[in-house]
C-alpha cells in the first residue's frame, strides 16, 4: 500500500511537472484525484486494510493528496501567470494608429470670445442682459444723446426700416433700457448682435457683434472705470498686457476715452500684426452723459456712472488671429474645427 | 483733417518736436494723429547748386558736362541730360552719396533712390541736378518748375544751402483723426492751440490787422438775409481793381502740403484762410451781381442752377441760396454759380465769409448731390465770429501781397450774436467724477492754456464762442483730464452695493443647446438676420404663406439683404450648401440667432424676435439621428415629459414623407425633417439632409434644472416582449400612447426592438415587437399584476386592429 502510495504520488509529480497548459493539469487533477482518480480509488480500498493499518494508511493517503494538491495549485499558479503573459504579449497594439473619435462639434470663435468676456465680468458682479436688434431710434439714438440729424446718425451707417424704427447700430441701447427700469446700483454688460450699412469685405460685415458694459452707482468714477477695465483686458490678454487711455468722443459719455492695448504679439516693440504701433485699439468707453442719465431718469447730482462697449469680432479676430472677418459667417466646417 | 507741421510751428514757435513726438502727445492730449508724412523721408544731400560752365559731352549729343558750384572750394563735375540747364542757373543738386524721390518721370521709388558718383559715357559725374518730379512733387504744386528739365531756383537762393529746405520739403504732414464735437479742430490754428497746450508753449496765432480804403462797402453792396435760420451771419467786403497772378512762394508751399494746387492769388488766399481759420469763402465778380445786392434765401421748388463747374443743378425750397437782384449766383455754402465767377477780365470782387446751419448743408448737400470742400466744413456747425476774423485776414493778405484794393468797412448781418457759454465750475465735482485730487490752481492753469477764462464772482467757465462742446460741467472735466493726462488718472474699482454677477435663464438654456449640439457631433455657425426676398421661393413656400410676411429694410445693402429672416432654415442651408460645394464630408452645423415676426405691417412696434435653435447636416445620419439631438437636448434642460410627432408638419421645404412637428405638453416647439429633394436641389446640396428647428420662445418657459432623486429600483423587473401584426398607417407613436396610457403604475418603460415589412406580413401591414418592462417601487411583482397591466395594454391595441403575432 505505502508503496502504492508513493509510485501515485511520484507518478503525480512527473506529470503535473510535464503539464505545460491549464488542460492538461486539469486532466492530470481529474485522473489522480477525481471521482476515478488514482488516488480516489485508493481511498475507496480503504475497506480492504485492516482496521489497525487505517490510521497510518489514511494519513498518507492524505499527505499524498496533500502533496499534489499543493503542486497542481502551485503549477497552476505557474501555468495561469504564464497564460496570462503570453495573452498580454499577444494583445500588444500599435498605439500609434488614428484615435476614434466621437466628432464633437465646435463653438463659433465669436461665442468662445463672448462666453470669456462674460465670465470676466459675471465674475465681477455684472449681469447679463438683452435688448432688441430691431430697435426704436428713441433707444439707439436720442436716449443716447444723438438727437435727429446729428452727425453721427449718417456716421453709423444706419439701416432704417422706417423713421422711427432702426436695426440698433449700437448695443448701447440696452443701456438706455436699462436705466430707465430705475433698479439701482446698475452694473451690466449686454452682448448682442449689431447693423450697420458696410459692405461685406475682409474688415467689415454689414452685421457684427458688441458688448456693452454699464455702471451706474454713487460715486463711480473715471478711475473706476480705468481700473474695471485693466482687469478686463488682463483677464482676456494676459497678466503682462498694457492697456493706453486717449480722449475721445461719444455723444453718450464725458469724459470719453479709446482704449489701446499693448500687442499682444510683439509686446509692444511693433510689428505687422499692430501695424508697427505697438498698441492695438480695442474698445471705446466713458463716464456717462450727465444728460442721458437725465433722459433716463437718473439724477446725475446723486449717481454718476461708467460705459464701455466691446467690439466682439474685434476680440475675436485678434485672440485667434483670423485675418479675414467673411469667413466668420461663410460657417466651412474646416473653419469651425479649429476653435 | 491734416497739417503741415511746419505751419503749427509758425504759431507756436517755441515748439521744437519731431513729428513722431508731435503725433504721440497730441494724441494723448485729445487730438488722435493717424499718421505723418515727412515730406523729405526719402531726400537726403540735396543742396542749391550753380552751374559755371557748360561742356558738350564728348561721346554724347543729349549730355553736357557741367560745373557746378555747390558752396565748396570747388565745383563739382555733373553730367546731365536736362534740356533746360544754362551757366548761371540755380538748381537742386544731390550730391555723391544723397538719395532722391524718384525719377524724372514722376514715378516714385520706396525708399528713395540713392545717387553715387560714376561715370556717364565714360565721363566722371559726381551727383545729379534734380526736376521737381525727382524731388518727389510735381508741376501743379510748383508751377513756377519748368515743364521739361530741372528746377530753377531764383535767383536770390543761396548756393549751398539745403534745396529741401529753400522748397519747402522740410516739412511734416500730420493726419488727424479730429471727433465732430471738436469743429475749432479743422483748422490749422484750432490745432495750433492744442499743440501749444499739449507742449506747454505759447500760442501766437496771427495779429489781424486793420485793413481797406476810405471808401464805404455799403456804397458798393447791399446784404439781406431773408432766412437767418439757416443763415445766421454774412459778412460781405469789397475789393477793387485787383490784379490776378500766381500767389508767393512761402503760401504755395503750405498749400502743397495741404495737398491743394495752388492756382492764382485770389484762390490761393481763399484757400489759405480755409485751412487757416477753417472758415470757408467765395468770392463774386461784383460787375455781374445785379443790383449790387445780395438776398440770402431759399430756392424755390424746382429751380435749376447752373454751378461754376458748369453742371446744371434741381434745387428745392430746403436748399438755400445766393442771390442778387434778379437770379441766384451761388448755393450757399456748397458752390457757387457759373454767371457769377471770377474771370480773368474780373476788376471789382465781392468776397462772402458766411455762417451757414451745418445740418441744413449736409442734408442739402446730399440731395443736390454735391458736396465740396466748403460744404464738408459748414457741415460741420461753424462759429459765426470765425467768419468776421477769417474774412478780415484774407482782406490783410491780399493787401500784403498786393493783390487789389481793399475797400473799407465789411457788411455784416448777423442778428443774433454768438456768445460763450458759461459753465459752473467745481474743482470737487472734476476730482469727484475723474477719482482724481488735482488742485484747483492747476485746473485753472489748465483752462488758461486753451483760452478759456475764468469769472472768480461767479466760479463759471467763460467758454469761448469756437467751443461749442463745452456745455456742462463734465465736459469741463474733460478737459482737466485730457491735460492732466489719461494716463495719470489713479485705476480703482468701484466700490458700493456688492450685485450679483448672472446669465439670464433664457441664456442658460442656449448654453446647453450649444454643448449637447457641439456633443453630438455639430459645430456652431453664424448667420446673417437679413436675406433675400427670393428665400421664400426657394423655401417653396407658397404666395399667401405667413413666412412671407417679413420686415423690409428702407435702405438695404442690396435686394440680397433686404427683409428681416422670417424661417431660420435659409441660412443653414446655405452653410451646408457652401460645404457641399467646398466637398467637406458629413457636415454638421447649429446656429443660435433670432427671426423677425412682424405683428403687423407696416411696421409701427418692434417685431418679435424669436431665438431660432436651428440644427442641420448632411452625411452619415438620417432622420432618427436628428431626432436623437432634440431628445438629449429636451432631458438636458428637464423637460422629461414624453415628446411627440405629428407628422402632418405641412412644411413645403420638408419631405413630405419624412417631417414632424416637435410637440412637448400639447404645443409646438419646433419641427425636424429631410430637406425636401426638390430644396437640395435649389441650394446645391447633393445629398440627403436633415434639419430641425426648435423654437426657443416656446422651450425656455418649459425647461427647468430642478431634478429630484428617485431611487435605484430595489425590486426585481419583469420584461415581457410583445409581437404584432399592425396595420400599415399606424404610427409606432399610436402604440406607444397606449402601452403608455394603459400600462399602470407598474410601467417602467418599453422600447421597439423589430419593425419589418415584407414576405411574411400580409399585404397592408408591418410586423412591429416591443419589450416591456414592468416593476414596482416598493414590491416583487406577481404574475397576476403583469398578466392584469398585459391584458389591458393587448385590449387597447386590438382596438385600433392590431393583431398579436404567436
Amino acid at each position: 500500500m505505502k508503496e502504492k502510495l508513493r509510485a501515485i504520488r511520484e507518478e503525480a509529480m512527473k506529470q503535473i511537472e510535464a503539464s505545460d497548459a491549464l488542460e492538461k493539469l486539469n486532466e492530470v487533477r481529474v485522473s489522480f484525484l477525481g471521482k476515478k482518480g488514482e488516488l480516489t480509488s485508493v481511498l475507496k480500498s480503504m475497506k480492504d486494510v485492516a482496521p489497525e493499518d487505517r490510521p497510518m494508511v489514511g494519513q498518507l493517503v492524505n499527505e499524498t493528496r496533500e502533496a499534489i494538491e499543493n503542486l497542481l495549485d502551485e503549477t497552476k499558479t505557474k501555468l495561469e501567470k504564464a497564460a496570462r503573459e503570453a495573452q498580454l504579449k499577444r494583445e500588444v497594439i500599435d498605439v500609434t494608429l488614428p484615435a476614434k473619435k466621437n466628432n464633437v462639434g465646435h463653438r463659433h470663435p465669436n461665442t468662445i470670445a463672448q462666453e470669456e468676456v462674460e465670465r470676466i465680468f459675471i465674475g465681477m458682479g455684472y449681469e447679463v442682459m438683452e435688448g432688441p436688434e430691431v430697435e426704436y431710434d428713441l433707444y439707439n439714438f436720442e436716449k443716447l444723446n444723438i438727437p435727429a440729424n446729428h452727425p453721427a446718425k449718417d456716421e453709423q451707417d444706419t439701416f432704417y426700416i422706417n423713421k422711427e424704427i432702426v436695426l440698433r447700430t449700437q448695443t448701447s441701447p440696452v443701456q438706455a433700457r436699462v436705466m430707465e427700469q430705475g433698479k439701482l446700483p446698475i452694473r451690466m454688460i449686454a452682448p448682442g448682435r449689431v447693423f450697420r450699412a458696410d459692405e461685406v469685405d475682409a474688415t467689415h460685415s454689414p452685421s457684427f457683434h458688441q458688448i456693452e458694459g454699464l455702471v451706474i452707482d454713487k460715486n463711480v468714477t473715471f478711475a473706476d472705470l480705468k481700473g474695471t477695465l485693466e482687469v478686463f483686458v488682463k483677464e482676456l490678454f494676459g497678466e503682462e498686457t498694457k492697456i493706453k487711455f486717449r480722449p475721445h468722443h461719444f455723444p453718450f459719455t464725458e469724459p470719453s476715452a479709446e482704449v489701446d492695448v499693448s500687442c499682444f504679439k510683439c509686446g509692444g516693440k511693433g510689428c505687422r500684426f499692430c501695424k508697427g504701433e505697438g498698441w492695438i485699439e480695442i474698445l471705446g468707453c466713458g463716464m456717462v452723459h450727465p444728460h442721458v442719465l437725465e433722459m433716463c431718469g437718473i439724477d446725475p447730482e446723486e449717481y454718476s456712472g461708467f460705459a464701455f462697449g466691446v467690439g466682439l469680432e474685434r476680440i475675436a479676430l485678434l485672440k485667434y488671429e483670423i485675418d479675414d472677418m467673411r469667413l466668420l459667417y461663410e460657417n466651412d466646417a474646416r473653419f469651425l474645427r479649429q476653435f | 483733417m491734416n497739417t503741415s507741421l511746419a505751419w503749427i510751428k509758425e504759431y507756436v514757435p517755441d515748439l521744437d518736436v519731431e513729428a513722431q513726438e508731435y503725433m504721440d502727445a497730441m494724441t494723448l492730449s485729445g487730438s488722435k494723429g493717424e499718421g505723418f508724412v515727412k515730406l523729405d523721408a526719402d531726400l537726403e544731400n540735396i543742396v542749391i547748386g550753380q552751374i559755371e560752365k557748360i561742356e558738350p559731352h564728348p561721346d554724347a549729343t543729349k549730355l553736357v558736362i557741367c560745373q557746378v558750384n555747390v558752396g565748396k572750394d570747388e565745383p563739382v563735375q555733373i553730367v546731365t541730360g536736362a534740356p533746360n540747364a544754362v551757366e548761371g542757373m540755380k538748381v537742386p543738386v544731390v550730391l555723391d552719396g544723397g538719395r532722391v524721390a524718384g525719377g524724372h518721370d514722376g514715378k516714385k521709388t520706396p525708399g528713395g533712390v540713392k545717387i553715387k558718383k560714376g561715370k556717364l559715357r565714360g565721363v566722371e559725374s559726381f551727383g545729379m541736378m534734380c526736376s521737381i518730379e525727382e524731388l518727389g512733387s510735381t508741376k501743379d504744386f510748383y508751377p513756377e518748375a519748368p515743364e521739361d528739365g530741372l528746377y530753377v531756383f531764383e535767383d536770390d537762393a543761396v548756393v549751398g544751402e539745403s534745396a529741401i529746405k529753400a522748397l519747402g520739403l522740410d516739412d511734416a504732414v500730420v493726419e488727424y483723426e479730429i471727433t465732430s464735437n471738436r469743429v475749432d479742430c479743422f483748422s490749422v490754428i484750432g490745432i495750433a492751440r492744442e499743440a501749444a497746450a499739449t507742449f506747454n508753449k505759447e500760442f501766437k496765432p496771427p495779429v489781424i490787422k486793420e485793413t481797406g480804403n476810405n471808401e464805404d462797402v455799403n456804397d458798393y453792396i447791399k446784404v439781406t438775409v431773408k432766412d437767418t435760420e439757416l443763415c445766421k451771419r454774412y459778412c460781405a467786403r469789397v475789393v477793387k481793381n485787383i490784379k490776378i497772378e500766381p500767389s508767393p512762394k512761402w503760401m504755395q508751399r503750405r498749400l502743397a502740403a495741404h495737398g491743394i494746387r495752388p492756382i492764382n492769388n485770389l484762390v490761393d488766399i481763399t484757400n489759405y484762410v480755409m485751412e487757416e481759420y477753417g472758415q470757408p469763402m467765395h468770392a463774386y465778380d461784383l460787375e455781374t451781381i445785379a443790383g449790387k445786392e445780395i438776398v440770402v434765401k431759399r430756392a424755390e421748388n424746382g429751380e435749376t442752377f447752373v454751378t461754376l463747374d458748369g453742371q446744371e443743378r434741381a434745387m428745392d425750397e430746403n436748399v438755400l441760396m445766393i442771390c442778387d437782384g434778379e437770379k441766384a449766383v451761388g448755393i450757399a455754402g456748397i458752390m457757387g454759380g457759373e454767371n457769377s465767377m471770377i474771370t480773368d477780365n474780373a476788376d471789382t470782387m465781392l468776397f462772402e465769409a458766411a455762417c451757414f446751419d451745418g445740418t441744413n448743408i449736409r442734408l442739402s448737400s446730399k440731395r443736390v448731390g454735391l458736396r465740396t470742400d466748403a460744404s464738408s466744413k459748414f457741415e460741420k456747425g461753424l462759429d459765426p465770429n470765425t467768419a468776421e476774423l477769417a474774412i478780415n485776414r484774407a482782406c490783410q493778405l491780399i493787401e500784403e501781397l498786393g493783390a487789389g484794393e481793399v475797400v473799407g468797412g465789411m457788411v455784416d448781418v448777423y442778428p443774433v450774436k454768438r456768445e460763450g457759454n458759461r459753465v459752473k465750475f467745481d474743482a470737487n465735482y472734476v476730482n469727484g467724477l475723474l477719482g482724481t485730487d488735482i488742485d484747483e490752481a492747476t485746473m485753472l492753469g489748465y483752462f488758461k492754456k486753451i483760452d478759456l477764462g475764468y469769472d472768480e464772482a461767479t466760479k463759471e467757465i467763460i467758454v469761448p464762442s469756437w467751443r461749442q462742446d463745452l456745455l456742462r460741467p463734465a465736459d469741463i472735466a474733460e478737459e482737466v483730464a485730457r491735460f492732466y493726462g489719461y494716463d495719470n488718472i489713479p485705476t480703482t474699482l468701484p466700490t458700493g452695493e456688492a450685485t450679483t454677477g448672472k446669465l439670464p435663464f433664457n441664456k442658460r438654456i442656449e448654453s446647453v443647446a450649444r454643448d449637447i449640439a457641439e456633443f453630438c457631433g455639430f459645430s456652431q455657425g453664424m448667420c446673417y438676420s437679413f436675406e433675400s426676398p427670393k428665400v421664400f421661393d426657394k423655401l417653396l413656400l407658397p404666395a399667401e404663406a405667413k413666412e412671407r410676411q417679413a420686415v423690409v429694410i428702407s435702405n438695404p445693402l442690396g435686394e440680397d439683404f433686404s427683409i428681416m429672416r422670417t424661417v431660420s432654415l435659409n441660412g443653414m442651408l446655405t452653410s451646408l450648401a457652401t460645404n457641399y460645394n467646398r466637398r467637406n464630408k458629413n457636415v454638421r452645423l447649429y446656429e443660435l440667432g433670432n427671426i423677425y415676426l412682424p405683428k403687423e405691417l407696416p411696421l409701427t412696434d418692434l417685431p418679435e424676435e424669436r431665438m431660432q435653435f436651428t440644427l442641420g447636416f448632411y452625411g452619415d445620419g438620417d432622420f432618427f439621428t436628428m431626432k436623437g439631438v432634440v431628445e438629449e437636448f429636451f432631458e438636458k434642460v428637464g423637460l422629461h415629459n414624453k415628446t411627440q410627432y405629428d407628422p402632418n408638419a405641412g412644411k413645403t421645404f420638408l419631405h413630405p414623407g419624412r417631417q414632424a412637428n416637435i410637440i412637448y405638453n400639447n404645443t409646438i416647439v419646433g419641427y425636424l425633417g429631410e430637406v425636401h429633394p426638390e430644396v437640395c436641389d435649389i441650394y446645391g446640396i447633393g445629398e440627403k439632409a436633415y434639419v430641425a428647428v426648435l423654437d426657443m420662445p416656446e422651450i425656455v418657459p418649459l425647461a427647468t434644472f430642478d431634478r429630484k432623486y428617485e431611487g435605484v429600483a430595489k425590486f426585481p423587473a419583469v420584461t415581457r416582449d410583445i409581437s404584432m401584426t399592425v396595420p400599415k398607417e399606424i404610427l409606432a407613436g399610436q402604440i406607444e400612447e397606449v402601452i403608455a396610457q394603459r400600462g399602470g403604475k407598474i410601467l417602467e418603460s418599453y422600447s421597439l426592438f423589430d419593425i419589418y415589412e415584407g414576405a411574411q406580413i400580409k399585404e397592408g401591414y408591418k410586423s412591429v415587437a416591443y419589450s416591456i418592462v414592468f416593476r414596482a417601487k416598493d414590491r416583487t411583482l406577481e404574475e397576476a399584476d403583469i398578466t392584469a397591466a398585459m391584458k389591458k395594454i393587448l385590449n387597447g391595441l386590438e382596438g385600433m386592429g392590431i393583431e398579436l403575432r404567436q
